[in-house]
Parts: C-alpha cells; sequence; structure tokens
C-alpha cells in the first residue's frame, strides 16, 4: 500500500500533524496564560490581538483551546493505551490458546460492545466518581473489549499460517512466537482500530466533561469548555465554535488515518 | 436474548451494590447517627442478602414495580413517568431521520459514483461523522434557536398539552444526534451498494435487458442493505446513549438528564431502572437486527 | 446474416489499451461459432461489446455490430436494452457468482420475459418451469423456489442457461461457460448447449481459451490474437490443417495436461 498516494491519509496525516503540532508548541508557550483573567478584555470577538477572541473572564480562547486540545488528546492516548495493551494480552492469550475461558470471555466482549460506551463511562462514573485519572481507567477498561476481540480474530487467524508452525518446529515457545512472531503481523490490523478507538475515547471524554461527569476543574478539557461557552452563545459563539471545531479537527484527523489505513473509519 | 436480559440485569444491580458510598449516610446527611441508619437500612431491605434482593428487585422489575427512589421520596416508576416519553420520542426521530437521511442519499451517492455531487458529499460526509451530537446541537440552539429564532432555547411542551409542539421541539436535537450517524450510514450504504455494483450477478442482471434503475432497485439494494439493517439497528442503542448528552443541550426532561441528576444523587435505583431499559434496547435491536437479517438473507436462514 | 461485426475496435480510456484492433466477424442464425485465444487477446471485451455489457463511458469503440441489420454500437442505451436478453441472451463463467444469492432461482429464471413481454403471471411461470425442465433441472417446482446456494455448481450454470433461453433469444453469447466446471459436468453443460441450439434454432458464440472445449460444440472457429482475428473456419479444417502459426500451437497445446484458469 503506498501511503502517498493515498488521500484519506494525505489529508488525515496533515489535519492530525496539525493539531499535534499545535497543541505541543501549546505545551511550551501560548500567545497568553491559558487561566489569566482580563477584565479590560471580556468576550472580545477574534481580532488580532486574541485570534480566536476571549471568554467571560477574559482570558485568551486560543491559549484554552489549545491547552483543551491537549488534555483531551492525552487523556483519549491513555484510554487507548490501556485498552490496547490489555486488550493485546487478553485477545493474544484467548485466540492462541482457545477454550472455555475463550468463549466465556468472547461472549462477555460480546455483550459489552454492542453497549454504547457513553452509558458504560456513566455508570461506572457514578459507582467511582468523575476526574481526570478516573475518567482515563474508566474510558480505558470499557476499551479493552472491542480490542481484545480484534486481536483474538486476528491471531487465531495467524496461528494457522505456515511461518507460525516454522517457527514452532524451530523450537520457539508459545510466548515467543505469539509477542514475537504473531504481533508484528497484526499491526495493520490493529491500526485503524487504534485510530478509531482514539477518536471514540475524544468524544466520550467531551460527551461526559460537558455533562459535568468528566474531568473536573481546574483541569482543562475541551468538553469542559464546550458547558462553560454554552452560557455564552449569544454574546460569545466563538468560544464554543472554537472549542467544538478542535474537537472535530482531531476526530475528524484520526478518522481519515484509520481510513487511510485500510480501516472504516466508523466511529460506533 | 432472555438469558442475556438476565445476565446484563444481575451485572447492573450487583454493580451497584459494591459501590464506595453508601445510600443511607448520604439521605441522612446531618442527621446521622448509627441507630437511624440501622433502621433506615432496614426499612430500605440493604441489610438482607444481595441474592435475595436481586430477586425481589427482579420479581418487582417484570411486574412493573421498579422500586423506590431514594432522593426523591416516590417509586422509581413515578420518578420515570413522563421522562421516558421524551427520551423514547427523541431517539425514535433521530432514528427514522438517520433512516430517512441515508438511505435515499446513499443511493443517490452510488448513482453519481466518482461526479462533483459525490465527491463533495463524500467529503461533507467525514466532517459530519467528526461531529458530536452535543456540539451540533450547540450549533444548532445558537443558529436556529439564538440567531433565526426558530424555537426557544431551553423551552418545551408537555405531549399531553400540544402534541405538535412537543414533536417541534425534538426536531432539532433529533437532528443533532442523527446527522453524524446518518453520514455513517450514508458512507456505508454507498460503499456497499458500489461493492455489488461490481459483483458478477449484476452483470447478468444487466445482459436480461434491465435498466440501471432496475438492476438496483430489484437485484442491488437487498444485497447492499445486509450490511446496513444490522449497523442502523445497533444505532438505535447508540442514539438512545446520544439522547442523554443531547438532552442536556437542549433542556429536555428526559431520562438523561434524570440519570445524571441520579448518578449525582447516588439514587441507585433510578440508575439501575435505566441501565436496565437501555440494556433492553440493545439486548432487543440485537435481535431485530438478526430477525431482519434472517429474512432477507436465505443463506442464514437455511444453513 | 445475424450478426456482422465490421472492423471493431475497442479502446479503453483509462489504461488507453486497444484490446480490440479491427475485428470482422459474421455469425448466421442457428450457426454455432467459437472465439478461441488465450487471456487478454480481445475475445472476451469483444463478446462484451457486442452484448453491450461493456461500460461505454470506459471505453472508446469504432467500427459496427450489426445485428439483424441495425448497429448495436449507434444504439441508446434504451434502444439496447430491447435487444439485450431478448435477441441476445449470455452465459457466464462462473455460475458460482452470477446469480443473484437472495433471489429464488424461478424468479431469475423467468426475469427476462418480466421485462420483455407482457404475458400473464401464469404463464410465465409455466414458461420458466418448462425451460428449467428443459437444462435438465430436477424437479422444476421445488428446484423454483430454492435459491442459488442450494444448487451445485452445474445446476447453478443450467439455471443460467434456462434463465437466457427461456425467452428464445436469437444469439447465446457463452463466455467460458464451463471453465469453472468439474470435467464430467463440462461435457453435460456442453451436449445441453448443443441440444438448445439445435432445438431453438439459437446461434452460439462461444468464448473459449480451450480449443477442446470449442471443438466438441463449434462448427466454426475463429482464432484471436493480440485483438486480431488470426484466423477462421470450418472447425474440422482448422484442426485438420490449421494456416496461422498461433493457431498451430494453440491445437499441439490440446493434449498435454489441461489447466481449467484463465
Amino acid at each position: 500500500m503506498d501511503l502517498r498516494h493515498n488521500k484519506n491519509f494525505t489529508a488525515g496525516a496533515f489535519i492530525t500533524g496539525l493539531m499535534v503540532g499545535l497543541i505541543l508548541i501549546g505545551m511550551v508557550w501560548t500567545p497568553y496564560d491559558p487561566n489569566a483573567m482580563d477584565g479590560r478584555a471580556k468576550m472580545l470577538a477574534p481580532c488580532a490581538r486574541h485570534i480566536l477572541g476571549t471568554d467571560n473572564f477574559g482570558r485568551d480562547i486560543y491559549s484554552r483551546v489549545v491547552e483543551g486540545a491537549g488534555a483531551t488528546a492525552l487523556i483519549a492516548a491513555a484510554t487507548v493505551a490501556i485498552g490496547l495493551v490489555a486488550g493485546l494480552i487478553i485477545g493474544g492469550v484467548t485466540g492462541y490458546y482457545g477454550g472455555w475461558l475463550d468463549e466465556v470471555i468472547m461472549r462477555l466482549n460480546d455483550a459489552l460492545t454492542a453497549f454504547p460506551s457513553i452509558l458504560l463511562a456513566l455508570v461506572l462514573i457514578a459507582l467511582f466518581g468523575g476526574g481526570k485519572y478516573k475518567i482515563i481507567i474508566a474510558l480505558g477498561v470499557l476499551f479493552i473489549p472491542s480490542f481484545a476481540r480484534i486481536v483474538r480474530a486476528e491471531v487465531a487467524r495467524q496461528k494457522s499460517l505456515d511461518y507460525v508452525a516454522s517457527a514452532r518446529l524451530m523450537g520457539a515457545g508459545d510466548m515467543r512466537i505469539l509477542f514475537l512472531h504473531i504481533l508484528p503481523n497484526i499491526v495493520p490490523v490493529l491500526l485503524p482500530s487504534v485510530a478509531i478507538g482514539f477518536n471514540n475515547a475524544v468524544l466520550a471524554e467531551a460527551s461526559m466533561s460537558y455533562l459535568g461527569v468528566g474531568v473536573k476543574p481546574p483541569d482543562a478539557s475541551l468538553g469542559r469548555m464546550l458547558n462553560e461557552a454554552q452560557g455564552y452563545l449569544m454574546s460569545a459563539p466563538w468560544y464554543a465554535i472554537s472549542a467544538g471545531a478542535a474537537i472535530i479537527l482531531l476526530v475528524l484527523g484520526f478518522g481519515l488515518l484509520s481510513e487511510g489505513l485500510g480501516g472504516d473509519g466508523h466511529a460506533s | 436474548m432472555a438469558v442475556t436480559l438476565l445476565l446484563i440485569s444481575l451485572l447492573a444491580f450487583l454493580a451497584f451494590q459494591f459501590i464506595p458510598g453508601d445510600p443511607v449516610t448520604n439521605l441522612l446527611g446531618s442527621d446521622y447517627t448509627p441507630e437511624r441508619a440501622a433502621a433506615l437500612r432496614h426499612e430500605m431491605g440493604l441489610d438482607r442478602n444481595v441474592f435475595v434482593r436481586y430477586w425481589d428487585w427482579l420479581t418487582g422489575f417484570v411486574t412493573g414495580d421498579m422500586g423506590e427512589s431514594y432522593s426523591y421520596g416516590m417509586t422509581v416508576g413515578q420518578v420515570m413517568e413522563g421522562k421516558g416519553a421524551v427520551t423514547a420520542a427523541l431517539s425514535l426521530m433521530a432514528w427514522l431521520l438517520v433512516i430517512a437521511i441515508s438511505i435515499p442519499l446513499g443511493i443517490t451517492l452510488s448513482r453519481y459514483q466518482g461526479g462533483r455531487l459525490d465527491r463533495v458529499f463524500v467529503a461533507m460526509n467525514q466532517v459530519f461523522m467528526a461531529i458530536p451530537p452535543f456540539f451540533l446541537g450547540i450549533l444548532f440552539t445558537y443558529v436556529f434557536g439564538l440567531v433565526l429564532k426558530l424555537f426557544v432555547p431551553g423551552g418545551f411542551v408537555r405531549p399531553e398539552q400540544d402534541f405538535w409542539g412537543f414533536l417541534g421541539y425534538l426536531v432539532f436535537p433529533a437532528l443533532a444526534i442523527a446527522i453524524p450517524k446518518a453520514a455513517m450510514v450514508t458512507k456505508l450504504l454507498r460503499s456497499s451498494i458500489l461493492g455489488q455494483m461490481g459483483q458478477d450477478y449484476v452483470r447478468t442482471a444487466y445482459s436480461r435487458g434491465n435498466s440501471r434503475w432496475s438492476v438496483l432497485k430489484k437485484h442491488v439494494l437487498r444485497n447492499a442493505l445486509l450490511p446496513v439493517v444490522t449497523f442502523v439497528a445497533m444505532t438505535l442503542a447508540d442514539i438512545v446513549a446520544g439522547s442523554i448528552v443531547v438532552e442536556q443541550v437542549f433542556a429536555l426532561p428526559g431520562l438523561g438528564r434524570l440519570l445524571l441528576a441520579s448518578i449525582g444523587n447516588r439514587d441507585y435505583p433510578v440508575v439501575q431502572c435505566i441501565v436496565v431499559i437501555i440494556a433492553f434496547v440493545v439486548v432487543f435491536m440485537n435481535y431485530l437486527a438478526d430477525v431482519v437479517t434472517q429474512t432477507i438473507d436465505p443463506r442464514i436462514r437455511l444453513g | 446474416m445475424l450478426l456482422d461485426i465490421r472492423d471493431l475496435h475497442v479502446t479503453f480510456l483509462s489504461t488507453g489499451k486497444e484490446a480490440v484492433r479491427g475485428v470482422d466477424l459474421a455469425i448466421e442464425p442457428g450457426q454455432r461459432l467459437g472465439l478461441v485465444g488465450e487471456s487478454g487477446s480481445g475475445k472476451t471485451v469483444t463478446a462484451m461489446a457486442l452484448s453491450g455489457l461493456i461500460e461505454r463511458w470506459n471505453v472508446n469503440m469504432t467500427g459496427q455490430v450489426l445485428f439483424e441489420g441495425k448497429d448495436l454500437l449507434a444504439c441508446s442505451r434504451e434502444e439496447l436494452r430491447r435487444v439485450q436478453g431478448k435477441d441476445i441472451g449470455v452465459v457466464f463463467q462462473e455460475p458460482m457468482t452470477s446469480l443473484n444469492p437472495l433471489m429464488k432461482v424461478g424468479r431469475q429464471v423467468e426475469e427476462v420475459l418480466r421485462i420483455h413481454t407482457d404475458l400473464p403471471a401464469a404463464e410465465i411461470r409455466r414458461m420458466a418451469l418448462e425451460a428449467m425442465e428443459q437444462v435438465g433441472l430436477p424437479d422444476p417446482e421445488r428446484t423454483y423456489e430454492k435459491y442459488p446456494h442450494q444448487l451445485s455448481g452445474g445446476q447453478r450454470q443450467r439455471a443460467v442457461i434456462a434463465s437466457a433461453m427461456v425467452i428464445h433469444p436469437k444469439l447465446l453469447i457463452c463466455d467460458e461457460p464451463t471453465t469453472a466446471l468439474d470435467v464430467t459436468v463440462q461435457a453435460q453443460i456442453l451436449a445441453l448447449l448443443r441440444d438448445v441450439s439445435d432445438r431453438f434454432g439459437v446461434a452460439i458464440l462461444l468464448i473459449s481459451h480451450d480449443l477442446s472445449v470449442v471443438r466438441r460444440l463449434c462448427d466454426q472457429v475463429a482464432v484471436m490474437y493480440q485483438g486480431r482475428i488470426v484466423e477462421r473456419g470450418e472447425t474440422d479444417a482448422i484442426f485438420r490443417a490449421p494456416q496461422d502459426e498461433y493457431t498451430r500451437r494453440l491445437i499441439a497445446a490440446i493434449p498435454k495436461k489441461r489447466k481449467h484458469h484463465d
């Protein structure tokens, strides 16, 4: 697959690169302190000094959006990392060995993946409370089944291929075969799912923070910004639009990347 | 299906039994004394075995007695009255909108594949798929509510007062939920149709003198809809979950707002009940998707 | 003259490849002609061009395809559709995939009648059952209600043939109709095509890479190589004394182990 001539991949890489670049720059430098209030510059429309305007406290919206996007992206990345690592282990082992444990775990997975992840996350939040780290753990745990499912199917398919048999003939142990031989071969199948998982995490985090059960102040997040911004829609619509646009660009970039890599690009 | 439902209800019930934070402590607040707590616990039946309580709750649920809300001093049934209807109407409207938008659009786009219309819509689809429904809701509130004044943001009428007015207030929330989903379904249907168009049986159909339209209508559509049916059925569950968030944007008094309030109040009987209802939707739609797929596809029906 | 192809050129716009470079070919009513060549020789493109199944926006076609004196290349889509199925039927290579998996076999057999005639439903059904009987499908009444996946490969190809001949077309184009089938079934299908052709006076244009298949069915053979017809004549004459170097090589290849993929 030649990715250079793949329109989806190119567009996705461009948008994602732009967002990641802005976020990285935002970590060391933003035009203003995201939390610095300026009583003389409340609710300014976008202008030369504040390119996306200011909010009700006179804080620079661009600085806040960049900070929020960074936080949201980090949460999503951490979530995906948890789901992916646990999914790889569970899916790898069940796919490789099969048996009754495989049956039970996959039944459970089927039931869980059919559920809307926002709802399950809300239940977990109801049980354990909100906040940045609890959100990461709750969403991460919820993403395990979908990753485990993909890994399991792919491992089960790969283990019957010739290269696995020849590795076994050469005396490689199960774990060595699974993680050194099979794993690299399922990466191409896994990559699009990772991108989609990232998007689902962004959307879930943004929704929950918007609802006020996710990230809590003083931590920044795009969802929480939207919650605040909704109250100033009439006087400062650019506030909500900027935060929303940041979410859309994040999701769009990864969605296109996922499709470029051969996934179907659906957030479920 | 019954087994799955039972399992989910048991999980939902158990989950709420092993949680940090005691509803009794919460309820009593500053009136807390160990004696009062024990009395209240007994009154609420919390001192009995978990499985006994599960059985009580389950039999109650089936007979329509969903238990007592902790925080509202009413039965769960009374708390939910009217709210379920709002969420159900909103979800159903959004779901129908998804179907009404995506099926004609998917067919049209596949017809003009590669053309300018197709390219523009495919690119737009990508963007729409990336919009979170609640942000779309906020945009609608701004554009149609505040600027164009087509509806009053935060306004609502009960269906028994003015049924059409009630539906009117649901149109924009429903659209906010439906549009990103419709974009996904459109895309799926379009690529499914195009995939089928390259199949051998399509060439056979043309060789019999079918026009393009009748090839599509008589042959391709059924085949192309197969993968779409399951997806569309499963979106209803997503839509119900999405409506929880979007109700908040439009301040609609539905199950979503109740759920959030109950989570805040640690009112577990209410949360439990809503979760089980949504679980029922998920399981039922799963089942429905299977049934529809089987009626369309004889290969599954007869093995 | 039933079909008269004059100086047909077909060039694919997407690749710029000229697949057919000036073909002249004629078929009399009821005649059975084999068009032989290796894959890429342009034989299938020729057949698709004259049956109107080529996507017109993707090709540039010049020359004439006269069917009963009417130039099919000059026809509108609408005019072409009145010929497709009714006067020209097509049998494809892959019986596994050339039937709609979600439509009852009987409905597919009778579809051509529904498109081209105004006969009452009962009469259409009767004709479909009759055609299914004629092509040797077992128990037509029950097979009518079956779906393609319930039939064997040979039965499916019989169903495809039934669906093409139910309206008694004047020309049946068969594109490698036996390639995907077992050797024993191949012989049965070729016998069936011969029978249909004799009984209803249907002309057959058989496209194949396999001269031995052509020999069993066709009175005449045309050999195609790199987009051109290099030799044409009576089947027996060509087998006895091939004129062209390429034909000789094709004939020499027959006794060797035959491979059944294109």
